[in-house]
């Protein structure tokens, strides 16, 4: 261990403030700001270096933890005699035992002006996925470059990962100066090199700083080993960064709304965190979708009622009208409303091992709102360390796209360049509700606006009545072979007998017309089921028992169907016939890939 | 005109949003309440995330009848003046096999707390609880989310959590599975105190010094709370000037040597020490190096 206390005792806390008037202390402390920010770098860059010299040096580690560290560090350590940092970050008994970061750490720490929170973030191509989850809520992020090695592929995809997530402060902090002697020139070089990288990607402004983690140079003070460096020290710089929620305030306000308070009959409020802008009472707003408008009448918190609040505070607020207003919606200023739109173009970020099955119906949640969407097959998917565009038919796991994709109805958003709050949004699997992807909305589409729903006077309850029937949609599901046809047509025979007007949907019929477009790419076996469950809703708001036979072996696609539905109205029926008889049944060869065995439809 | 928030102002508006965030999103939620100061907080900012509604849910004490007389005072107290409904649940099995801290070691944590929890989650049919963890408190912590899944077997994958990106947590669940909450994880023990001190938040007096009495035992400075306490041959209680500086059950947590009798003084004492809060805690150490890992993936919250 280099570098002893004093050094920092002046950045981080004074102790003996602390020891004299405590009370004043906590006056100073409870003013502090706080910046969240993200550290990357690959295994060897010196990363959890840095950041247990961060923890160290603010006394964030405890006499226990560092007696701890000093025997793990004899035992399992890297660094020999000295101290190995890197374990006090990595938690995980996995991530010990294989000496690297895996998951986010987020660590905290404090000096005079500011409290930190630091986002430890993986940096293997294969954990990208994390290093996105990091950066999402930082307003800053440090990369770290080994000074021996210079900007490396590693170092163009964290860089390239910051600017996507929109972090507009980046520090290049130009480690282990002490190994290759302080060279202003090695410095220069990286630099220069990383500046041309950065003007290629869009990073138009970062900050670089030489440093030492393990020295301590330029961490809390100027080191004297770099007098050609006139900068600030790391901890300066990231105590004086202007902090992304102060931005925030300036734009127009949006709020959406998490929760209606209605403890009785003559209060109610809507709670919700204020994305951007800020509110007083008197203000005019405007409810999205709806657009209703309203003037706000309070803004009420436990404590007192508010003259203003602002971005970043959790807050309740009463209207003077009692308009529509419910969770999903966002409150925002009455003259500078966001866009209501249901097709998009976005970047997505893909999270799961399971790839994207373009066409299926996934959760969106963005804000408040929850709402189905189908995602279109990526235009191109970057190369992370390339840059570099390249077709894809899907996204797996880590993959980043760039894809159009429509939500089942309109919702409130902002290009996620103007609007984190209302521009991210996470896609969840609807069977495993598994977070499978993230992503980032640029535009709407507008074709939203040209479609609207055009009221008919006969209503469906009309239709069925005529018919003196209750609609329903009979989904035959099985192997190729198991008989669902035959079934199916049997049933029909039945319940024309009964004077009951039907129709039947056959797989193999539908794809000589409607569908003769579509092939057995995954995608079009997705989009095949969709619009023959279109068919059968059409046919089922004219009144009619629809039957269909497809072998549809996946839960996602007949849930689709079953949602497009009114509740009961569609029943599942599966043919549980035994593979080999449905293989000996079968009258053309079964396609490749195409057989389902009954464990699979149930899994599925 | 802009207003830069402190730390704390972000800190409570991240923690009120979670909270509504479960409570319109979970069938059941329940809020875990362990009397201590992180509880304390947690119970605070549910009334300041619900208000004028009291918050919507129950408390829930996993009571493992060790805990300090004081603290039993303050959980009803607190139950009565947030208007909440409050819970206790105690392992009848435990109850019945008499399982204690000084006779059964660890497995009195495990059956108390850990099987306990299980149990009341079980029964209540709660799909949702908030604990008050925070991640500065220890290694594996510092790596979960602030919304944890569990298995319909309570058991938690570190491998295996859902990314959580911006403020969207995915609060979807399979049946059976359910979700530990954790507002306040970022949260660290200073930004607790200084919460405590600015709001004039009830806490237990047991934070504070008094004279109390103690016997020393195995490095760890325990209070002799009740006479349940088995004195070892040639022990005597000492009345000494002692305070808590995290609270669990009696005969398993190390009281500090202090004079610090009031906010200001305890802040200033934990700014000057040198040794973490769990450091008390003999829980900690059962089983070596990831041993709060393990306990998690058991199901300890």
């Amino acid at each position: 261990m280099t570098s002893p206390h004093e050094n920092a005792d002046a950045v981080y806390k004074t102790d003996a403030l602390i020891a004299e008037d405590i009370d004043a202390y906590l006056e100073t402390h409870q003013h502090k700001s706080l910046l969240r920010f993200i550290t990357c770098g690959s295994v060897d860059d010196g990363k959890s270096t840095l950041i247990g010299r961060l923890l160290y040096d603010s006394k964030m580690i405890f006499e226990d933890q560092l007696e701890a560290l000093q025997s793990d560090s004899k035992r399992v350590g890297t660094q020999g005699q000295d101290i190995d940092f890197a374990l006090l970050v990595d938690g995980l008994a996995a991530e010990r035992e294989q000496g690297i970061t895996i998951d986010v750490a987020y660590r905290f720490f404090a000096t005079e002006k500011r409290k930190f929170i630091v986002a430890d973030c993986p940096g293997h191509e294969q954990y990208t996925r994390n290093m996105v989850t990091g950066a999402s809520t930082a307003d800053l992020a440090v990369i770290l470059i080994d000074a021996r090695k210079g900007v490396l592929v590693q170092t163009r995809r964290h860089s390239y990962l910051a600017k996507l997530i929109g972090i507009k402060n980046i520090v290049l902090a130009v480690n282990k100066m002490d190994l290759i002697g302080y060279s202003q020139a090695t410095y220069e070089a990286i630099v220069a090199d990383y500046m041309s990288f950065a003007a290629s990607i869009g990073i138009d402004h970062f900050t670089a700083i030489p440093i030492s983690g393990f020295k301590g140079d330029n961490i809390t003070a100027n080191s004297p080993n770099t007098p050609w460096y006139h900068g600030a020290p790391l901890i300066e710089h990231l105590e004086t960064v202007e902090i992304d929620l102060v931005s925030d305030q300036a734009k127009p306000l949006r709020m959406p709304v998490q929760w209606v308070n209605r403890p009785n009959l003559d209060f109610r409020g809507f709670s919700g965190l204020i994305a951007t802008g800020s509110v007083k009472p008197g203000d005019a707003i405007r409810v999205l979708p709806s657009g209703k408008t309203s003037t706000v009448s309070k803004i009420v918190t436990l404590d007192e009622e508010l003259d203003e609040a602002v971005a970043g505070q959790s807050v309740t607020i009463c209207f003077a009208d009692e308009i529509d207003c419910s969770r999903g919606d966002v409150i925002a200023a009455a003259d500078a409303p966001p866009e209501v739109s249901n097709q998009f173009e976005s970047t997505i970020v893909w999270l799961d091992d399971d790839p994207l099955h373009v066409g299926r119906a996934y959760w969106l949640k963005l804000g408040t709102q929850l709402v189905s969407v189908t995602v279109q097959e990526p235009k191109y998917t970057v190369n992370v360390n390339t840059m570099e565009h390249m077709a894809a038919k899907t996204l797996e796991l880590n993959a980043i796209g760039v894809a159009e994709l429509a939500t089942d109805k309109p919702i409130v958003f902002e290009p996620y360049n103007d609007s984190r709050s209302l521009g991210g949004f996470i896609l969840i699997d609807k069977i495993t509700n598994r977070t499978v992807g993230a992503g980032m909305l640029h535009f709407s589409l507008r074709r939203a606006q040209n479609v609207h729903w055009q009221p008919t006077d006969i209503t469906r309850e009309a239709h069925a009545s005529l018919k003196n029937q209750k609609p329903r949609v009979l989904w035959f599901t099985g192997l190729s072979g198991s008989g669902k046809s035959t079934i199916a047509n049997e049933v029909e025979k039945q319940l024309n007998l009964m004077n009951r007007h039907t129709f039947l949907l056959d797989g193999d019929n539908v794809r000589h017309g409607l569908n003769k477009d579509l092939g057995f790419t995954e995608a079009d076996r997705i989009e095949n089921i969709r619009r023959v469950g279109e068919v059968a809703k059409l046919m089922a708001d004219a009144g009619l028992i629809v039957l269909t036979a497809f072998i549809s072996p996946f839960r996602a696609e007949r849930d689709m169907v079953r949602k497009m539905l009114p509740d009961g109205e569609f029943i599942e029926i599966f043919v549980d016939t035994p593979l080999e008889v449905a293989e000996a049944r079968c009258e053309r060869p079964v396609q490749k890939g195409t057989q389902w065995g009954a464990q699979e439809f149930y899994r599925h | 005109m802009t207003r830069t928030l402190t730390h704390l102002e972000r800190l409570e508006a991240e923690a009120i949003h979670i909270m509504r965030e479960v409570v319109a999103e979970a069938v059941k939620p329940v809020m875990l309440y362990s009397v201590g100061k992180d509880s304390a907080v947690m119970l605070h900012l549910a009334r300041k995330a619900f208000y004028p509604s009291p918050p919507p849910f129950p408390l829930l004490h996993v009571d493992t009848t060790w805990k300090f007389q004081e603290m039993y005072k303050l959980r009803d107290r607190m139950a009565r003046e947030s208007g909440m409904e409050l819970l206790v649940y105690q392992n009848p099995e435990a109850q019945e096999r008499g399982i204690n801290p000084f006779d059964h070691g660890p497995l009195h944590t495990d059956m108390w707390k850990t099987e306990g929890l299980k149990q009341a989650l079980d029964k209540y049919g709660f799909d949702a609880a908030f604990g008050g963890a925070r991640r500065d408190e220890e290694k594996s912590r510092a790596k979960e989310r602030i919304f944890s899944f569990r298995t319909a077997s309570h058991g938690w994958d570190p491998k295996n959590q859902r990314p959580e990106l911006w403020n969207l947590y995915n609060a979807r669940k399979s049946k059976g599975e359910s979700i530990r909450v954790f507002p306040i994880s970022n949260w660290t023990e200073l930004d607790i105190w200084q919460y405590i001190h600015l709001n004039d938040i009830p806490i237990v007096p047991l934070y504070f010094s008094a004279k109390r009495p103690t016997v020393e035992r195995d490095g760890l400075l325990l209070m002799v709370d009740d006479d349940r306490f088995p004195l070892r041959e040639g022990e005597v209680p000492v009345e000494r000037s002692i305070r808590f500086r995290t609270l669990g059950c009696y005969p398993l947590t190390g009281a500090v040597e202090s004079e610090a009798t009031t906010l200001s003084e305890v802040i200033q004492e934990m700014l000057l020490t040198t040794t973490s809060e769990r450091q008390g805690r003999i829980i900690d150490k059962d089983g070596g190096d990831a041993s709060m890992e393990k306990k998690k993936q058991e199901g300890y919250f």
